[in-house]
């Protein structure tokens, strides 16, 4: 199966010194979701980061390959490389309300990027908008598209920044905990709506959560990170019923099941942290850093 | 009982729909909650978000005066008592709050942190009251010097549970204190809630939209939807019978970390 996105051996710094990614690769082939799990810092979201080239300033990438259907994104310029990654990728990000400017209408945030980046006419962008509201489900599209994001519930707002991730009909789609802010019943709605459209339009899909339950409803393989290195790669299925490294055993063993009467939650043992530290350590002592 | 509340009613002024001139219209936000909270109790409080599982929190402390209804706190009413009178009660309910990060002064050490509300209540030999709480949240001694971010996430939420236990309190509210943080921190602090209760004979009752944190720590849930109480029961009743309609939905809506759980 060929990958859209293929990450092969990247290291990511703070240019102070301190190494962020640990020689981090995986693959997202076309249709397919790939989660990044692991606990906060482990690095799960520079990862999306760096394939968007939207690291923070004090971050750089000091080794590695990027390839985004078929290309590798770290041999362009700069410019080259943007246009690149926005007419190939999208995100779809955490927050609703901050990724939507509050002083703006809906329907111009949408079109936007179509007018802006691909060139599309405003007449063009519009009725398409329209087309990817009425997609995820969004009753009455015509006043969506005039209302401010104040005005909708979360949600909504989460629908609006799918739609819009998806408008460009993007290769790849990177979702950094994107229902993490949500209700649990409308979290339901929105993975099940991002399922949805990502196996419609083959979109490869970079999923990146906390939640281990999201993971097995979403996720057809998945990297868990522990300091920035892929502690361990996996299909979804063998990795919940038979995980094999001991860190992933610990973190789903401190994961609560209300389905467990018992409920006994074993925080992650010293020793397993421990084991994994070494492992860091024993890379970092290869890659000589 | 610890708490006895009777058809408790809050409302809040609608900002947004007021007037230019005359008064807001008011937003009901708990519309008639009745239960009570026996001693020992640990209460789970679920919702959604607005359902007003903070709000009913925070009427619990009387940080809001309720619009009607009434607040017994062990016998006694406070739901319109003033403020004089309610601060000698304070120090018997105490609040841990979901964020760390700004409930905890930056600028203070965790020791004058942990003693605040101890000097608020005129308490003596702080020292050794701060350091009594440290071992009781299992935080070395010498923490007291450190400022919050020298800590972890999950430190700085015991430091948050010593602040309210080092009064000694009969009950306290946690505010989904465990929201914030990772699996692996979210079982410590919930495993050191559930010992702390049981040995200082607490009562809790603990907010969380989160029915699986609930199910470990809880023994009675109280399910709130748009400002109502939809389901009251034991913890294992509600998992195993859910007789609302509404919880069934929220049940049915947690992703269990199994790929084989029907999700549909």
């Amino acid at each position: 199966m060929k990958s859209y996105l293929s990450v092969r051996n990247l290291n990511v710094r703070l240019k102070s010194g301190p190494v962020i990614l640990r020689s981090v690769s995986l693959d997202v082939a076309a249709g397919q979701v790939h989660g990044l799990v692991g606990e906060s810092g482990a690095g799960k979201s520079m990862i999306g980061k760096a394939v968007l080239g939207t690291l923070p300033r004090a971050l750089e990438i000091s080794s590695g390959e990027i390839w985004l259907d078929g290309t590798n994104l770290l041999t362009l310029s700069p410019a080259e490389r943007r246009r690149r990654i926005g007419v190939t990728a999208a995100l779809i990000p955490q927050d609703p309300l901050t990724a939507l400017n509050p002083s703006k209408r809906i329907g111009p945030q949408i079109t936007r990027r179509l007018v802006d980046i691909l060139g599309w006419t405003k007449a063009d962008a519009e009725a398409r908008a329209r087309e990817l509201l009425d997609e995820v489900h969004i009753p009455n599209p015509d006043r969506v598209m005039r209302s401010y994001p104040h005005e909708l519930s979360g949600g909504m707002r989460q629908r609006i920044l799918i739609a819009s991730a998806f408008a460009a009909e993007p290769k790849l789609i990177i979702a950094d905990e994107p229902t993490t802010a949500l209700d649990v019943t409308v979290q339901k709605q929105i993975l099940r709506l991002i399922n949805e459209m990502q196996t419609r339009h083959g979109t490869a899909l970079l999923f990146v959560t906390h939640d281990l339950g999201v993971v097995s409803k979403v996720c057809d393989t998945l990297s868990v990170l522990y300091a920035g290195k892929v502690i361990e790669d996996a299909r979804m299925h063998r990795f919940f019923m038979r995980p094999i490294h001991p860190y992933s055993r610990a973190l789903l063993a401190a994961t609560p099941t209300y389905t467990d009467p018992t409920g006994s939650l074993t925080p992650v043992p010293d020793a397993v942290i421990a084991t994994v530290e070494e492992e860091v350590r024993l890379h970092d002592m290869r890659a000589g850093t | 009982m610890m708490y006895e509340i009777c058809d408790l009613r809050l409302s809040f002024p609608d900002m947004a729909h007021k007037p230019l001139l005359g008064a807001a219209p008011r937003i009901e936000v708990l519309k008639g909650l009745s239960f009570d909270v026996p001693k020992g109790a640990i209460l789970g409080i679920v919702g959604g978000s607005g359902s007003g599982k903070s709000t009913l929190g925070r009427a619990m402390l009387r940080l809001i005066e309720p619009d009607s209804g009434s607040i017994k706190f062990d016998g006694t009413d406070i739901t319109h008592l003033p403020e004089e009178k309610l601060r000698q009660l304070r120090q018997r309910f105490q609040m841990i709050f979901q964020d760390p990060m700004s409930s905890l002064n930056p600028r203070r050490r965790v020791g004058g942190i942990i003693a605040g509300p101890l000097r608020l209540h005129g308490l003596d030999n702080l020292s050794s009251r701060v350091d009594e709480a440290l071992d009781m949240v299992g935080l070395p001694r010498t923490f007291a010097l450190r400022y919050p971010n020298e800590l972890s996430g999950g430190q700085r939420q015991r430091v948050g549970i010593a602040r309210a236990i080092a009064l000694r309190p009969d009950f306290i509210l946690a505010d989904e204190i465990v929201s914030g943080l990772d699996v692996s921190s979210q079982a410590q602090v919930l495993n050191l809630l559930g010992e702390l209760v049981r040995e200082l004979g607490l009562t809790l009752a603990f907010i969380s939209h989160d029915l699986s944190v609930i199910r470990r720590l809880c023994n009675r849930v109280l399910v709130l939807h748009h400002g109502v109480i939809v389901e009251e029961a034991e913890t294992s009743a509600l998992f195993d019978a859910p007789q609302a309609d509404y919880t069934r939905d929220l049940l049915a809506a947690i992703p269990l970390p199994d790929p084989y759980q029907s999700w549909k």
